[in-house]
């Protein structure tokens, strides 16, 4: 995969500030450029051109007073020469702007002022159902959240040739089956639009609970995945389920800086210090949440922001409004029925009405085989045991989870309250 | 852009002509859509998987020549279409039209390869 950015560390400043306007602006003018021409790898290589010609050309002349237009004209004239150069390959793209046009035609070039946003199609060909799910977060990763492949794989803690293969995989499905680049429509939109939300949420899901490795939370993984649902929400400002999205991922984020102790190891939420809750995130997602729960039925995503929200409006976990969390948790299993949401409501129904109530619940969940190796129902069930006095019960249930957790950061947790449980008079 | 359909029913114990749930009505009103919509390039329908002859050539030139397969896996392939359509999305709305695509069938879409 070419790369111009990877090659070489960032030499001075300006180069530097060159980089963050590269970044904002590699998503809008990649779509642009796919627009315009119809094939994804025809405008990563002009981008990537454009962006060398102005990491030359802007620390001796400034940076333009329209960066986005420098890098669009730049980007197209490089396109247009290199279809002049190949005409074999201009004979290609030009039927396939023929055909694409039989579905809808592309509008006039414009000039570089004004480009028009045209990064929602990239949204829906990147999630296209058709591409392998594991391919989906790395390409959106890669042509909107303007990442370097090295960065990509870094993110994902891969190797770089694994998200190189994973990247080269989608877009030779995108060319050779051709995946168009499109919005659905209004009709389609229902269908599609989850999975555009699930790759933005599975890409913070990652950033937030890393899966494996030695740190908690990968905060650059879960930052993209927000600044990426920003775009979608000015993209779709009528889509509560974006609005859903982006106030989930705000008002669990929110809450990093208590997430994790002293030694790195995990803070659960009934014990975080508050205070270092980041408020101002707080209040953007609040100010969202109104937007995902009206104006028709609630989904899954604002229905999930609502009770973030109620956590993070309480003061502590005493005076948390369990009762309409567990009311909410019924509202998501309706929705979305799934043995994790029922652990998480279990989890409410013990702090609404004492531990025995919600262990009941827990148990009852014993024979479904996803919960087998999933850590949080062993933690949970652990500490219900706990705190009814069933301590030899809990030991095993914390070792069981211990055995499961993939992160050093959880296993400390673990290792810390199965400690305190099996010698109270330290704790 | 040409797309084949691939069109699998799913294998019945019973053989019964109507077990994968579409009627014969259901067929020929898709066949009818997709010659009226002027997306149709080619298209069969099958005939019984225990019909089926395999031929093998060795190494030698020497012919082998056996009854079957007979299904091994739940679905089996029971006919196709080539249609011509703008992108991977149009010829995923004709699939999911197809009567094989639903009551347990499938439909595996391929783009036809350019040269």
């Amino acid at each position: 995969m070419r790369d111009p950015r990877a090659d070489r560390p960032a030499e001075t400043g300006a180069r530097a500030s060159v980089e963050a306007i590269f970044r904002e602006e590699h998503g809008r003018l990649l779509a642009a450029l796919v627009r315009r021409f119809g094939d994804l790898d025809l405008a990563e290589e002009v981008a990537s051109e454009a962006v060398e010609a102005a990491l030359v050309r802007w620390p001796v002349d400034g940076v333009p007073p329209n960066p986005g237009g420098w890098l669009m004209t730049t980007a197209r004239r490089r396109a247009v020469d290199r279809l002049r150069r190949d005409k074999a390959y201009a004979a290609r793209l030009a039927i396939l702007q023929v055909e694409a046009d039989r579905a809808e035609p592309v509008p006039p070039a414009e000039a570089g002022d004004g480009l028009p946003d045209e990064r929602l199609r990239l949204f829906f060909t990147c999630s296209h159902p058709a591409l392998s799910a594991e391919d989906r977060g790395a390409l959106m990763l890669r042509c909107l959240g303007g990442l370097t492949t090295p960065e990509v794989a870094r993110a994902f803690l891969v190797p770089p040739a694994t998200v190189a293969k994973r990247i080269v995989r989608a877009k030779k499905k995108i060319s050779q089956a051709r995946i168009p680049f499109r919005v659905p429509g209004p009709d389609e939109l229902p269908e599609r639009l989850p999975g555009v939300l699930q790759v933005v949420y599975s890409i913070f899901t990652e950033g937030y609970a890393a899966s494996a490795g030695p740190d908690l939370q990968r905060l650059d993984l879960a930052e993209e995945a927000i600044r990426l649902a920003r775009i979608l929400r000015r993209l779709l400002p009528a889509e509560r389920e974006v609005a859903g999205l982006l106030a989930l991922m705000l008002l669990i984020h929110a809450r990093r800086a208590a997430r994790t102790g002293t030694g790195g190891e995990l803070v659960l939420l009934d014990e975080q210090d508050r205070g270092r809750w980041d408020r101002a995130m707080i209040e953007e997602g609040l100010a969202l949440v109104p937007a995902a729960l009206t104006g028709g039925p609630p989904g899954p995503y604002g229905v999930q922001a609502a009770i973030a929200a109620l956590h993070d409006e309480a003061a502590d976990v005493a005076t948390t409004d369990w009762p309409q969390i567990v009311a909410l948790y019924d509202v998501l299993l309706a929705l979305t029925p799934s043995p994790i949401v029922e652990v998480n409501r279990a989890a409410a129904v013990a702090l609404r009405d004492g531990p025995a109530a919600g262990l009941a619940l827990l148990d009852a969940l014993a024979a479904e085989p996803r919960l087998r190796a999933y850590t949080p129902y062993a933690t949970a069930r652990a500490d219900l045991l706990e705190r009814l006095g069933r301590r030899a019960e809990a030991a095993a249930a914390y070792r069981q989870a211990l055995a499961l957790a993939g992160t050093e950061p959880e296993r400390a947790h673990l290792r810390r309250r199965l400690a305190a449980l099996e010698s109270p008079g330290e704790a | 852009m040409k797309y084949m359909l691939l069109i699998h029913t799913a294998a019945t114990q019973s053989d019964a002509p109507t077990s994968d749930g579409c009627e014969v009505e259901d067929w020929m009103a898709y066949d009818k859509a997709v010659q009226e919509a002027g997306i149709f390039v080619a298209g069969h329908s099958l005939a019984d998987l225990t019909t089926a002859t395999t031929v093998r050539v060795g190494p030698g030139g020497e012919r082998t020549v056996t009854d079957g397969p007979f299904a091994e896996t739940r679905e089996i392939l029971g006919g196709y279409y080539v249609i011509d359509v703008p992108d991977l999305d149009v010829a995923l709305d004709w699939a999911a039209r197809c009567p094989g695509a639903h009551a347990g069938g499938s439909i595996v879409v391929r783009p036809v390869a350019e040269f």
